[in-house]
């Protein structure tokens, strides 16, 4: 069956401070298709341009140069309030330090994405239950994110990713501070994701994850370039 | 110059919008050369992110200029007992040269800054910001008159002394005067009654017609009605309006309705008039910008929503105006 | 509106998390704020008082001037203001002022020529004869005399004159009654050693106000060495002096204002690594700059707003029950004996606006770019953590 793209980028490049002494090319001219309902892993050391590729892939950044395509919508040169809506719309982020909120509570976590939309906030909380219950973390709603233990805290992230329902997951480094056990929790969770239809991409070098049989296709990259990709049959 | 308590609050908010108006001015001129959407550019980056700094400080001018004009107002009412003769803020408008200027630079930077806000609203509405040159030169236009309303109020309240002997309206919108608010007061009671009624009518019609129907012509005419209804309304006031609050028929002034004596009722009255004109010279305004076509659909929708905002507000002036004609005691009919 | 109320929400939230920093600011914003709304209150308060007060003075009042200045008036010019049409009574007025060397004190003496009876301030009587007279609480404090008692008073001679108390002014009249002294006018003449023909003034009772110009030109051009002196001119004076003195000291906490908005500036500039990492987070689930922006616009309403009213409410405390005491000094005057009187409680919508003015919009004005700058950090700089 042909597989639908969602995401297409053509020679994409990022470069941070043009023109001056410290100019680095984090991301150097990417051309890449990424399926919906696959799960996509970006493998590479610390540096080779994962996390900035992740970050323009979720419209969290503008590319230097080239084209990214979301849904057939070129977003490139979007001004930045509708690449929020966008980002908002369509994507769900696991940050490697998960980087919750401090001192708020786990549901205040995970509704805040929700917070700018016009919708109401019973409705907001009573989605965020129901996917806190998924998470089987429900019991503590109302607890302080600092007294979660590890795994804890990333389901709590992972609840906060999927509140606005995106099509899209992208997950940085999400078993970096893991041990393998939650690291298998964690994977079981994304494939489940998965199964349900979501798109994932997942930025890496951790083997646990790219050698997953839940993997559709790793891409290789090294100094911001990519490598190869390697397509997994599942 | 009188250091009354509001003379110094609208100091104070005039140097801060002054240093504010600077500095947008500034950012606006580099915006107007340097723009370009396409661009990936750090530097089109960094102007993106500073038209949010340049929107939230017109906000605030806005914002201010609004609340300056009723302070403004307020005080020149305030400090009448000061001058001999005056008995409401006209005595003290004409204790100074330039104390009407003001009043009308208020008034033109309102109508101005209302139309760039809107324009704003819009622009950022669109995803390719079509609007953006245009908002930043219009800035830049209109920097040069609050600077004017600032000079100008500085002006007229360090020059104020309060030994001087000053006319009040019973002098200025006497129909035995000559200047244009004299003539204003002595026009026909009937033929101006009617007039305003028709105006208003014809506002109305104008609105419900451009919410209605899609067509550019209607909403022109709401534009050129409200503009029309705006002159005719003040004109109104002076004639005849006025004469029904006071109970007097040779009491025209325009501000003794903002008075305490008068229950306030001035400052309803005028917010609901220049409200519902402003937001009526909009739906006229922005027709010709609906070619651009990022913008025909979501100026379609501001338009229908600034129209019944407008007629609404009118609607109560309306209200407000005829209450004393329908139900107080008082009749022109023995005069 | 529910996206304005989960973001207010957020910004209250986000302002409890950091306490400590949002207390001081707000005590430090409150005492300003109280500064400038009791100077405020203060001057409109005692601005309506004396309104209220002017409001039985006389229409008019004639002195003599004699080289540039006040002397006393032939009684005789009364039967000729009398001829001038539309006026009513003409009475001439014996009073002066007594610089009493003892408590440091200056009285202002009345003489009086009839029997004044039914005043609801007076607890006694008023003086009906010679040797008797009625005094102000503030004389009879300084004095330490009550009703029965003797008031000694010198003349010009240095002869002791002796008054039998009759009756003390009330509290509620201090303001008018605090350093007075009624006596006879027999007494008052003797005192101050006044020719037989001569009074201090002249009251004249107009019977339309609005033509009280008319005859007070009238009277001059009859009388040119007088001056004839309206309420109208009475009242536009104090109005002028007390804009003066509030304008004056608001003028001089405006220094205050300046250094709080700057401490207002760096304190919206300095935004914690914390903080930075938050608004990224937040920017990178999904929030865009003018999210931020108006929940960084929600914490400055909420910071000025709560310190408003705070400040406000402390002024109204300040001047309406501690009779203002830390500022009355300024705004009051010269006077040695004071009357303690009560304020009457009195703010004006206007005045809320006015101090709105003065406080909050500084303020908010001078968090406006530290706003923006915070607002616009890049989402992926939470990426990178």
């Amino acid at each position: 069956m042909e597989k639908q793209t969602i995401i297409k980028t053509k020679n994409v490049s990022k470069v941070f401070n043009p023109g001056m002494a410290d100019e680095t090319k984090a991301v150097a001219d990417v051309t890449l298709k990424i399926n919906r309902a696959e799960v996509t892993v970006l493998k590479g050391p610390s540096g080779s341009g994962k996390t900035t590729l992740l970050s323009l892939l979720g419209c969290m950044a503008r590319p230097t140069m080239g084209s990214i395509c979301i849904k057939d919508k070129d977003v490139a040169k979007l001004p930045e309030r509708f690449l929020a809506r966008i980002r908002r719309r369509t994507f769900g982020f696991i940050f490697q330090q998960y980087n919750l909120i401090k001192d708020i509570s786990v549901i205040e976590n995970v509704m805040l994405p929700l917070y700018p939309l016009d919708v109401g906030l019973r409705e907001i909380k009573a989605r965020a239950e129901g996917i806190l219950d998924d998470l089987n973390i429900l019991n503590k709603r109302n607890m302080k994110i600092q007294r979660l233990s590890g795994g804890e805290q990333q389901r709590v992230a992972i609840a906060r990713a999927l509140i606005n329902q995106p099509e899209i997951i992208l997950a940085d480094e999400p078993t970096a501070h893991l041990d393998t056990k939650l690291s298998g929790k964690l994977l079981d969770i994304l494939q489940d994701m998965n199964s349900q239809g979501k798109t994932v991409i997942i930025g890496t070098h951790d083997p646990l994850v790219y050698e997953s049989d839940f993997v559709d296709r790793v891409v290789e990259m090294r100094d911001g370039m990519v490598q190869q990709i390697v397509e997994h049959n599942r | 110059m009188i250091l009354h308590p509001g003379v110094l609050a609208l100091i104070v908010g005039m140097v801060a919008v002054m240093a504010m108006m600077l500095y947008a001015a500034l950012i606006g001129i580099k915006i107007v050369r340097k723009w370009n959407i396409h661009s990936s550019s750090q530097e089109q980056l960094s102007l993106e992110r500073k038209t949010y700094l340049i929107s939230t400080i017109m906000n605030y001018v806005m914002g201010f200029e609004i609340f300056s004009t009723l302070l403004f107002v307020y005080t020149v009412d305030d400090i009448h007992p000061v001058f001999i003769g005056a008995m409401c803020a006209t005595g003290s408008l004409n204790a100074n040269p330039v104390g009407w200027y003001v009043l009308y630079a208020k008034i033109a930077v309102f109508f101005l800054g209302a139309v760039w806000i809107a324009v704003n609203i819009v622009d950022q509405r669109a995803e390719d910001y079509p609007l953006v040159r245009m908002k930043y030169a219009m800035l830049l236009a209109i920097a040069p008159f609050i600077a004017l309303d600032a000079y100008l109020s500085w002006r007229y309240f360090v020059d104020l002394k309060p030994n001087v002997i000053t006319s009040c309206c019973g002098a200025l919108f006497s129909p035995e005067g000559s200047l244009v608010a004299s003539s204003l007061s002595s026009l026909p009671l009937i033929p101006m009654m009617v007039l305003f009624y028709l105006s208003v009518g014809l506002f109305l019609v104008s609105g419900v017609t451009a919410v209605c129907s899609g067509r550019s012509f209607f909403r022109y005419s709401m534009g050129c009605a409200s503009a029309l209804l705006f002159i005719v309304a003040i004109a109104s006031i002076i004639a005849f309006i006025s004469i029904y609050f006071y109970e007097i028929p040779t009491h025209h002034c325009p501000f003794d309705i903002l008075q305490k004596g008068y229950h306030f009722i001035g400052y309803p009255l005028y917010i609901c008039l220049f409200g519902g004109v402003v937001f009526g010279l909009l739906v006229g305004i922005f027709e010709p910008l609906k070619k651009i076509e990022s913008l025909t659909e979501i100026i379609g929708m501001a338009q229908r929503r600034w129209a019944i905002i407008s007629m609404a507000l009118i609607a109560i002036f309306a209200v407000i105006c005829s209450w004393p004609i329908v139900f107080s005691s008082f009749t022109m009919a023995v005069y | 509106m529910q996206r304005h109320r989960k973001i207010l929400e957020y910004a209250l939230s986000s302002l409890l998390r950091r306490k400590y920093k949002n207390i001081a600011l707000i005590a430090v914003f409150s005492f300003i704020v109280a500064v400038l709304s009791s100077v405020l209150f203060l001057t409109h308060a005692l601005q309506t008082e004396a309104e209220n007060i002017l409001v039985e003075a006389p229409e008019l009042i004639v002195q003599k001037v004699a080289g540039g200045r006040h002397d006393l008036i032939p009684v005789a010019y009364t039967k000729r203001i009398k001829m001038i049409p539309g006026i009513g009574k003409v009475t001439p007025r014996y009073w002066g002022y007594y610089y009493d060397s003892l408590t440091g004190g200056n009285y202002t003496i009345l003489g009086v020529d009839r029997e004044i009876e039914g005043l609801t301030l007076l607890e006694g009587d008023m003086p009906i004869e010679t040797g008797e007279c009625a005094i102000g609480k503030g004389v009879a404090a300084a004095r330490r005399i009550s009703v029965g008692e003797e008031l000694v008073l010198t003349d010009g001679k240095g002869a002791f004159s002796m008054f039998t108390v009759t009756g003390v002014f009330s509290a509620a009249s201090e303001l008018l009654t605090n350093d007075l002294v009624v006596l006879f006018y027999e007494d008052i003449v003797r005192l101050f050693d006044m020719p037989a023909d001569k009074a201090t003034d002249i009251v004249v009772e107009v019977f339309n106000d609005t033509e009280t110009p008319v005859v007070a030109r009238t009277i001059q051009r009859l009388l040119p060495d007088t001056r004839p002196i309206m309420k109208s001119e009475i009242i536009r004076t104090y109005s002028t002096v007390f804009n003066w003195r509030s304008g004056l000291v608001l003028t001089m906490f405006f220094g205050a204002l300046v250094a709080f908005c700057i401490l207002a500036w760096d304190k919206a500039t300095g935004l914690s690594a914390e903080e930075r990492q938050e608004i990224g987070i937040l920017k990178a689930i999904g929030w865009e700059t003018a999210n931020i922006l108006e929940l960084k616009f929600w914490e400055g309403v909420i910071v000025s707003l709560t310190s408003y009213l705070t400040g406000v409410i402390l002024a109204y405390l300040h001047i309406f029950y501690l009779g203002g005491s830390f500022l009355s000094p300024a705004l009051k005057g010269w006077s040695v004996i004071f009357p303690s009187f009560r304020l009457t409680p009195y703010v004006s919508v206007q005045q809320i606006f006015i101090l709105l003015f003065l406080t909050v919009l500084p303020y908010v004005a001078s968090t406006i770019i530290p706003s923006w700058k915070a607002a616009i950090t890049d989402p992926d700089a939470a990426m990178r953590g």
